[in-house]
């Protein structure tokens, strides 16, 4: 007995609300990021829940090019991160206040 | 079994994923990410996505958590990094548009859940390795190809970030 893909859309979109809680509540940039992570996971849940539903392999092919991009975003963003903390010496988010007025 | 498999795999993800958001210190959260996408990937092995799932395991349980905790212990952060206070008045906004947000989404789903028909029948052979590789060097060679310009960009980028002197 398979679980209809309503069940794999739930969980997806509780996931995605956790990730969305974790970027608006935590303070921490690191922490931040890994929330973008665990959103970004979601969605690749949802994208190859309709795959099998539609028993299309195309779902699964953007998966792929998500998780290209996943990797790249964390390369830059760690990057970022520890430029700011040698500038500042903190990696509050409040602080990174660089480009606002 | 596929349906008891599926609750078991996403009670441990949605349960890792609170212990990410909710631990104060980050080598916590990063070890229950980690956890998180083990999950996953059991998930994905239901779905039919064996590739997938594999990759999951090394790209993102792998190399990405690697990469996090790196930092994490890089940059030594300490406890200090606190959740917003219950005094900041931003807390206001943010509750609004979170429950707005939630909303949002709970419709969509419940919505879509109205149009879905009966699934395909399986073949069992949706997300072997032969057959992403063959879509994925045909179909979508072109994006397969700027993809990897994407990670050589990043590549040159993270190093550029990270020199000491950037003028």
């Amino acid at each position: 007995m398979t679980p209809p893909l309503e069940y794999y859309l739930w969980f997806a979109a509780l996931l995605f609300v956790i990730g969305v809680a974790g970027v608006l509540l935590r303070r921490n940039v690191i922490i931040v990021f890994m929330s973008i992570e665990l959103m970004l996971n979601a969605v690749n849940v949802t994208f190859i829940a309709f795959s099998r539903q539609m028993n299309n392999i195309d779902g699964q092919i953007f998966v792929f090019f998500v998780m290209t991009l996943a990797a790249a975003e964390v390369a830059v963003g760690l990057a970022i991160i520890v430029a700011m903390f040698r500038n500042k010496e903190s990696i509050n988010i409040e602080d990174m206040n660089l480009l606002k007025w | 079994m596929t349906e008891s498999l599926f609750f078991v795999f996403a009670a441990m993800a949605i349960v890792s994923a609170l212990m990410v958001i909710l631990n104060r210190n980050p080598i916590y959260s990063a070890v229950s990410l980690v956890i998180t996408l083990f999950s996953l990937a059991g998930i994905f092995l239901l779905l039919e996505a064996y590739f997938l799932a594999v990759v999951q395991i090394i790209i993102y349980a792998g190399a990405i958590m690697v990469l996090f905790l790196f930092v994490i212990m890089l940059l030594n952060p300490g406890k200090e990094a606190k959740f917003l206070s219950p005094t900041n008045p931003r807390i206001l906004i943010i509750t609004l548009l979170s429950i707005a947000f939630i909303g949002m989404i709970f419709t969509l789903v419940s919505g879509t859940a109205n149009y879905i028909g009966e699934a395909a029948s399986s073949t069992g052979d949706l997300g072997t390795t032969r057959n992403i590789g063959l879509t994925l060097f045909t179909k979508y060679l072109l994006p397969f190809e700027i993809a990897s310009l994407l990670l050589l960009v990043s590549l040159v980028g993270a190093v550029l970030m990270t020199k000491r002197n950037l003028r």
